[in-house]
């Protein structure tokens, strides 16, 4: 029995069909989902063995991990739940302010206009101020990518504070928060109610950004390894019944049930299929690979990725970096824990278990011990590239 | 020591400042969860922060912690850190708590025991509080299937409470609920 902790997110979505369409039962491993409000408690009670495993914000595993305002416990990450969901969304004033138009903005001149905006505001004595997830969420960070690549410095320019998901709509519309950054299906919501407009999705920031993870204790990993990897097992079937033709309604209408989501059905629907509705009163747009759930290969949790999050803990922490905790933050990613579950199954293993991260221009073959795996474009929005092994010149780029 | 309680019970919070408060820890900040967290915090200044397991601003409080100037950055308590076993039991109690650095264990351990005392005790409150009113609201039911027994029936009200008794063992279902049901279809009947 895997008791699993999450937060009410359409991206809680794999442990949730796994245990309601009968994928745990049919690897012998029983799961029981544990609803909590804020990351924080997630974290605790996965630390405190309330919780086997936890649905949780990928940079919160590291940060728990490298001993990040507070006393390090190790996490392992063998199986990553999703890519990218995330959205920008600007209070309807702001909208306004930087002139949204009917589509997506382009990140760049959106940028461009919010930086008019931000510093106005700044020399105000009112700076603009935006809400995401958690300090360590890739929310944060790919906010503050976005923000600090267009010429806006955060924490300077800029005020970013904390709303956990299901306030953000609310810090929204009590005026608390000019922007939030945040999961679905928070985002609809706020804009389903009017005091919200969707400006950016973060798959335009990084195209193939990691999002949120599946975390264990290091001790459950080393204690219960047979049943993790039919737990793993479970969570990959969830992950192609998720994509199969026909299945969206009925994953959206479970995902909306009061005690996963508690949101309309018809919300969830629209994010699973990747359409979202900008405005109020707008028709959805269908946008690719908002959410990344199963195709090539995302599962798998490669090194790099979790490099790039290390990366960006010591830009915004402002601490050193450490070869040796760049070496930590990777560990807690665990490509061989992926394989040996996997191996013989139809899940795609790649051959390598670290990429440069952001430089693929188009589909592109990559080596796979198992399958065939094609890499379509992980760019980011200002086009460079991450080398997981030249972290300190990636960061002194960056800076300059 | 100055400790600070952050709970979304206010009942739970003066419970818990009463306990501190006869054992002697009379620096209290009780943190009104209508008004603004974080300035409140500020302006206590506490060296000890309790709050509830689900508080929902957890979150905001923690990177409040991380960043803040005006608190000497209270870290959260932890297994190996402290005293395991009562920092275990505060965790199931639903207890969590912030320590500023350098605080010394032996003097943080006799609060985390009282506040997971006076939560254990507000929960078994709360129980025995729900147990009552169901109890309440049983009795009722059971009282107002019998008079409309006796009325539609003609029967005495041993009788009438014979027919519920034995309906309820026939259809393996509470007394209750079968009183709940005849109340239900009276009321949706009415005199037909």
């Amino acid at each position: 029995m895997f008791r699993i902790g999450f937060l009410p997110l359409v991206d809680a979505a794999l442990p949730i069909l796994a245990h309601e369409q009968g994928f745990a039962a049919a690897e012998g491993v029983g799961i029981e989902l544990v609803r909590d409000m804020t990351w924080a408690t997630v974290r605790d009670r996965l630390l405190y063995g309330h919780t086997d495993a936890a649905h949780l914000i990928a940079p919160l595993a590291i940060a728990t991990t490298l001993g990040r305002g507070r006393p390090a416990v190790p996490l392992s990450v063998p199986f990553v739940l999703g890519l990218n969901g995330n959205a920008v969304t600007l209070s309807t004033a702001l909208a306004q302010a930087v002139e949204l138009g009917d589509g997506l903005a382009d990140p760049v001149a959106l940028g461009a206009r919010l930086r008019a905006v931000a510093t106005a505001r700044a020399a105000a004595g009112t700076p603009l101020r935006f809400g995401v997830v958690h300090r360590y969420s890739s929310h944060n960070y790919m906010l503050r990518y976005w923000l600090a690549a267009v010429g806006i410095q955060p924490d300077r320019d800029i005020e970013i504070v904390v709303t956990s998901p299901p306030f953000a709509a609310d810090a929204l519309a009590a005026g608390e928060v000019d922007g939030i950054c945040v999961g679905e299906p928070w985002n609809s919501i706020a804009v389903d109610r009017g005091v919200g407009r969707i400006a950016l999705v973060t798959a335009q920031i990084w195209r193939r950004g990691v999002e949120k993870v599946l975390a264990l204790r290091n001790d459950t990993m080393a204690e219960r390894g047979d049943e993790v990897a039919a737990l793993l097992r479970a969570l990959h079937r969830a992950a192609a019944h998720f994509l199969a033709p026909d299945t969206a309604e009925d994953s959206a209408a479970i995902l909306s049930r009061p005690e996963y989501c508690a949101a309309p059905a018809a919300t969830v629907l629209r994010a699973i299929t990747d359409r979202v509705r900008l405005a109020q009163d707008a028709e959805a747009l269908h946008i690719p690979d908002f959410m990344f759930q199963y195709r090539e290969a995302a599962n798998f949790p490669w090194r790099s990725q979790a490099a790039w999050l290390y990366s960006q803990m010591t830009r915004w922490d402002g601490t050193p970096f450490s070869p040796e905790e760049a070496k930590a933050a990777e560990g807690v990613f665990r490509p061989d824990l992926y394989r040996a579950a996997l191996a013989g199954s139809s899940a795609t293993l790649p051959g390598a278990s670290s990429k440069m991260e952001g430089s693929i221009d188009s589909a592109t073959g990559v080596g796979a011990t198992q399958g065939r795996l094609i890499l379509g474009s992980d760019r980011f929005f200002d086009g460079r590239a991450f080398d997981p092994d030249k972290i300190p010149a990636y960061l002194n780029g960056l800076a300059g | 020591m100055r400790i600070a309680i952050i709970d979304t019970s206010t009942t739970r919070a003066a419970i818990i400042s009463e306990g501190l408060r006869e054992a002697g820890l009379g620096d209290l900040a009780l943190i009104d969860p209508a008004g603004p967290l974080l300035a409140q915090l500020e302006a206590a200044r506490p060296e000890v922060v309790l709050v509830n397991l689900e508080n929902p601003s957890r979150d905001v409080l923690e990177d409040f912690f991380a960043m803040s100037r005006a608190l000497a950055r209270p870290i959260a308590m932890f297994v190996d850190q402290s005293d395991a076993e009562s920092t275990a039991a505060a965790v199931d109690a639903g207890v969590s708590a912030y320590i500023v650095d350098g605080l010394a264990k032996q003097r943080i351990k006799p609060v985390l025991d009282l506040a997971v005392r006076r939560f254990q005790a507000f929960a078994r409150l709360q129980n025995e509080l729900a147990e009552a009113k169901n109890a309440l609201a049983d009795r009722q039911a059971v009282d107002r299937a019998k008079a409309i027994l006796m009325k539609r029936r003609g029967l005495d009200e041993p009788a009438a409470y014979a027919l519920l008794r034995s309906h309820a063992m026939q259809s393996n279902r509470r007394i209750a609920e079968i009183a709940e049901a005849i109340v239900t279809s009276d009321a949706l009947m009415g005199d037909l």
